[in-house]
């Protein structure tokens, strides 16, 4: 690798390519680069390391997205009995295109728009690439998933300054694009589940009793006093399906097991701020309850309980992953409950009070993303006015 | 007729001093009419119209308007030309009118007829204020047109409403965008074209 540099210095032949080499060399090696002058404290936590944090947290997630695709996809086509290995073999057959078009038309845009403003490449993608496949449904045309990636990393992200200055979250915008673009495709009964075969592999024939919705979906069409929520084979779910994963939704988003394999991983490590976590979830809590407490049959999810709004959907896998985004998100102490918290109730309350939403937790983010630089500019101004009071008194 | 100021007048607007590009004037009525041609450009033509023949009147009563009741003169102006332009457009094209619905009615407090009538036509002999609201007018328009051509060929896959894009491609699996035709990607498209616009004109860049 050494031996290439003098080619992508300037004045050698490849200089045009300078920051694809360095964004290799400091992606596959540590840069042996140091600074020069003054006293600095050296700590090997940068952001390559906080990245790889993430994907490793997101991993049980991932691993078990793959194998739920395949459980999801044998049931519709009438073999639960496929086999677990049969059954993972099928998802990563499924998701592994998906992963390829968000890596490659993320990091490709991430590199040209690098070589034209001449600065280095930066490591943001690789958690953005990996959350795009997880939480947009399995049956997403792929070059919608493209429109929508390379929408987010061009509007989202490198207009306003690239990797770290963006204020709304990447996949979620990548979400939000695909939901309002292809709405047909993004909901209902043909988005979550894939039914037909993937590269040849697992083909088979429809059961009758094939219900594709998601449980939340379900309960927005719910009709009468009682919810009624089942499985793609017609079976009844129960809220244990809802923690451990087999239900029905996106690859990363159904197990809230994993989803809490992945919180401990950011929570020990100090990836993610745990009061951003503990106050999504206190929110729903309190939303859900507050909804529970006065349930109406035009509005079905609320008789959904409390600690149910929190394992179906895509709210834990928000909580855990999208709130916590140390870029979007507040940074300030209380601005963090604050900001957490009313994540919590608004998701929860689109859910509930808003029929066409199945699902508020990508609303209910990106909304307070816009919020979170006012909350952090009260709680300072707050704590200043505060400061000075004090300073009066005495 | 044609002095270098005239032609200036009429041609500067188009580009240098265009009035949604540059000065960012009448942006919620480009939102607002651009989801497919046939009003944006109905609506490109009301606007050209009404500009015109206001500056017009406004610079022949430039000298007997008081200057402390002069906004309350040009509402009036501008107003009456609103009101026959609507009317005229109900009696010959009433679908256009309704989907224009009170956009049309906006004309009035469309911020280029006002910026146009207190920085021109206030000033201005009635020739160059013609052709003063003629060029703002069409740089208005032309504006309106490329923001509704991208939002109707990509959110409807039509042109005027003629479809464009093939069924061929319908059959393999393309897909109208929808959010095109919501508003904030007119905002987008907007700002697209400022971008591109910019990039062209280094001296436009704000420091």
């Amino acid at each position: 690798m050494d031996n290439l540099k003098p080619h992508f210095k300037p004045g050698g032949k490849l200089a045009k390519l300078e920051s694809v080499y360095d964004g290799m060399e400091s992606f596959l090696f540590t840069p042996n680069a140091t600074s020069a002058s003054g006293v600095h404290i050296h700590d090997g936590n940068d952001l390559k390391r906080t990245m790889i944090t993430v994907i490793v947290a997101l991993l049980p997630c991932l691993l078990f997205g793959m194998y739920n695709i395949g459980l999801q996809h044998f049931l519709a086509i009438g073999q639960p009995d496929a086999g677990v290995v049969s059954m993972f073999i099928f998802g990563l057959l499924a998701l592994l295109p998906v992963i390829v078009v968000s890596y490659g038309v993320g990091l490709g845009i991430e590199f040209i728009s690098a070589q034209i403003h001449h600065k280095e490449i930066q490591e943001g993608f690789l958690v953005t690439g990996l959350l795009i496949p997880l939480i947009v449904p399995i049956n997403t045309p792929l070059w919608m998933t493209a429109v929508a990636t390379a929408f987010a990393v061009i509007f989202a992200k490198e207009v306003f300054g690239g990797t770290g200055m963006n204020i709304f979250n990447v996949a979620l915008i990548t979400r939000a694009v695909l939901f309002f673009s292809y709405p047909s495709k993004m909901s209902g009964d043909a988005a979550f589940v894939k039914t037909d075969s993937a590269f040849g592999f697992g083909g088979g024939q429809m059961i009758d009793a094939y219900t594709g919705a998601t449980p939340l979906g379900q309960v927005a069409t719910n009709v009468g006093d009682t919810l009624t929520m089942t499985g793609v084979d017609g079976s009844q779910l129960s809220l244990c399906d809802a923690f451990w994963g087999t239900i029905a939704g996106s690859p990363g988003e159904t197990s809230v097991a994993c989803i809490l394999i992945g919180a401990i991983i950011l929570l020990v490590t100090g990836v993610a701020s745990w009061r951003v976590m503990l106050s999504v979830f206190a929110g729903g809590l309190a939303m859900g309850a507050l909804a529970h407490a006065l349930p109406s049959a035009t509005y079905p999810a609320s008789m959904l309980d409390p600690l149910a709004h929190l394992c179906y959907g895509g709210f834990a896998f928000a909580a855990v992953f999208m709130a916590t985004d140390p870029v979007t998100g507040a940074r300030t102490h209380t601005g963090q409950f604050i900001y957490g918290f009313l994540i919590g109730v608004i998701a929860v309350l689109i859910r509930v009070y808003n029929s066409g939403y199945p699902e508020g937790a990508m609303l209910a983010i990106l909304l307070m993303n816009a919020f979170a630089p006012l909350i952090d500019h009260c709680v300072v101004s707050f704590n200043i006015k505060r400061r000075l009071n004090r300073a009066k008194a005495k | 007729m044609i002095s270098k100021k005239n032609k200036l007048a009429l041609f500067n607007p188009l580009s240098q001093e265009n009035p949604v590009l540059v000065q960012i004037l009448g942006i919620c009525s480009t939102l607002a009419v651009t989801a497919s041609l046939e009003p944006a450009v109905v609506m490109g033509l009301s606007v050209i119209v009404v500009l015109a023949l206001s500056n017009v009147i406004i610079s022949l009563m430039r000298n007997t308007i008081p200057s402390t009741i002069r906004i309350i003169v040009q509402l009036v102006v501008v107003a009456a030309l609103v009101i026959i332009v609507q009317q005229f457009l109900v009696a010959f094209s009433y679908d256009v009118s309704k989907k224009l619905s009170v956009f049309i009615g906006l004309i009035i407090t469309n911020c280029i007829l006002m910026g146009r009538l207190e920085a021109f036509a206030l000033n201005n002999r009635p020739w160059p204020a013609f052709l003063d609201g003629i060029g703002n007018g069409l740089g208005y328009t032309i504006i309106l047109v490329i923001v509704a051509f991208f939002r109707e060929l990509l959110g409807s896959g039509t042109l005027f409403g003629f479809q464009v894009i093939p069924q061929w491609c319908y059959d393999h699996g393309y897909e109208n965008n929808g959010l095109m035709i919501l508003p904030p990607m007119a905002l987008i498209t907007c700002a697209c074209i400022i971008w591109v616009h910019r990039a062209r004109n280094p001296q436009l860049q704000e420091k």
